[in-house]
């Protein structure tokens, strides 16, 4: 059950990357540029899988999204698809836990990018599209790229939420982590070694990248 | 990161180790009362096991503190080293596993109850199943068991399957849940059209669950819960008790309330 388990973690979490990307970056832009009533109170709600335990989050989407959630059941009576026990679960759990890393690192980023300079765009006649693309977002980058880095790596480890919404099914659902606890509970301790081995070796070249990217260009 | 739920299981058992450590000697400095014992037992042991847990401690005066989770996980725990008194498998294989390594006390071991398996469907469920045999039609397209690989009443489930040529048919319906109570869980909200489960776990299920046909007992083995004391218990005397109390006529009388069998 290794190759199966790497390509759907690979899969997973590659999507989760890109979408969470996108999406956190939206956050993150709106929470650190506009001012809006309830700000702070969007950030904690948005920052809330981090706190949680994941399977408190895992059974708040089970709750919400499961064939008879309150959404779920929409959903379900609209489209006859549901997301529990799917790989787009997995993917919609790794997205929510990973989110919360995403708008934390992206508001951080954009906060830290002078006015000024989006000002000076503004009067020289730029639209706000192109203010963001051409100024704003160059000047994050760095910022974001870690972000990205640790979305990727909070996607790779999700367990409980997964495991809550989207099952533990063997070549269906069984991402990495959830193939370790298998491999583990099961007593078959070489596939919980070199699934384990193959997890860290990932997980130290993200923080090595992670250091690297967030590293100040001058200093590098 | 990756291995944060496996710190999760090894906190399990470091907080056992505190309340062993801080109960037990609480209870030696302050009036001799005898130290609190650790059970382990399979899921679908919970409610019984709950009953007989508050009737041990009003006869004894002694506090029981139970751990409930697949019998293979507690397994796993009591190999690690968890600071267990007493366990109680819902499944013959992980205590037979257990006694080769010498793990627990053969002289203690009896086996207490027997299960049944049986199918079930979320109550008001518009596909109506009246056997096994109907699992195979199209519109059940999940089926909760548990994990072969870890919980008994998932392998009980395989075996049927198999015994009556189900399994090929329906194995990539399959939803493995990590406990028997998980797949319960998963038929009460409807996310899962049918599960197999124990007779007992039907009547948990408060009417949520409904229950549709009963394994023939010739298709699966019969299904013996053995418990036993730990070899490494740190208060065998009240370990023995226990099980002493889950035998007797007492016991059994709970345990049957449930919905178990008396063993054979």
């Amino acid at each position: 059950m290794i190759w199966p388990a790497f390509k759907l973690s690979l899969l997973v979490v590659s999507l989760t990357t890109v979408l969470i990307a996108m999406v956190g970056t939206a956050c993150g832009f709106l929470l650190a540029k506009r001012q809006f009533r309830a700000k702070e109170l969007c950030d904690a709600v948005l920052t809330l899988p981090m706190v949680l335990p994941p399977t408190v989050t895992g059974y708040y989407l089970i709750v919400l999204l499961g064939k008879r959630g309150f959404l779920g059941r929409y959903l379900y009576g609209l489209t006859g698809w549901t997301p529990a026990f799917t790989w787009q679960g997995a993917v919609v759990a790794a997205g929510v836990m990973a989110l919360p890393i995403m708008v934390k690192s992206a508001r951080a980023a954009l906060e830290s990018v002078d006015a000024r300079y989006e000002m000076v765009s503004f009067s020289l006649g730029k639209g706000e599209f192109e203010t963001f693309f051409r100024v704003t977002l160059p000047l994050a980058l760095h910022g974001l790229l870690a972000g990205i880095v640790l979305t990727f790596a909070r996607a790779l480890g999700e367990f409980g939420a997964t495991l809550m919404l989207a099952g533990n099914i063997p070549g269906k659902t069984q991402t990495m982590p959830l193939a370790i606890f298998e491999a583990f509970i099961a007593g078959e301790d070489r596939q919980a070694n070199v699934l384990a081995l193959i997890l860290t070796f990932t997980s130290i070249a993200t923080i090595y990248l992670t250091n690297i990217l967030t590293r100040s260009p001058k200093s590098a | 990161m990756v291995s944060t739920d496996l710190c999760a299981l090894r906190l399990k058992t470091a907080v056992l180790i505190g309340f062993l450590v801080l109960g037990g000697s609480a209870g030696d400095v302050t009036n001799g009362q005898a130290r609190p014992i650790v059970v382990s037992a399979a899921t679908s042991l919970k409610e019984a096991f709950s009953e007989i847990g508050r009737l041990y401690q009003n006869r004894t005066g002694s506090k029981v503190t139970f751990s409930f989770a697949a019998s293979g996980e507690l397994e796993k725990q009591i190999e690690a080293g968890a600071p267990v008194d007493v366990f109680a498998s819902a499944d013959e294989k992980e205590m037979n596993r257990l006694q080769a390594k010498q793990l627990i006390d053969e002289a203690t071991r009896a086996n207490f109850a027997r299960n049944t398996l049986v199918l079930v469907v979320p109550a008001g469920s518009e596909v109506k199943l009246h056997s096994f045999a109907d699992l195979e039609r199209p519109s059940v397209r999940r089926i909760a068991i548990g994990n072969p690989k870890t919980v008994p009443a998932g392998q009980y489930a395989q075996q049927l399957l198999h015994k009556i040529q189900l399994w090929s048919k329906v194995e990539s319906r399959l939803v493995p849940a990590e406990n028997v109570r998980q797949v319960l869980d998963y038929v009460v909200r409807g996310e899962v059209e049918a599960g197999i489960v124990y007779s007992t776990d039907v009547q948990i299920a408060q009417g949520k669950a409904t229950l549709a046909a009963r394994a023939p007992e010739l298709d699966v083995d019969p299904i013996q819960y053995p418990i036993a004391v730990v070899r490494d218990s740190f208060n065998s005397r009240a370990a023995r008790q226990f099980v002493d109390l889950v035998r007797s006529p007492e016991g059994i009388r709970i345990l049957e309330k449930y919905g178990f069998l008396d063993p054979k």
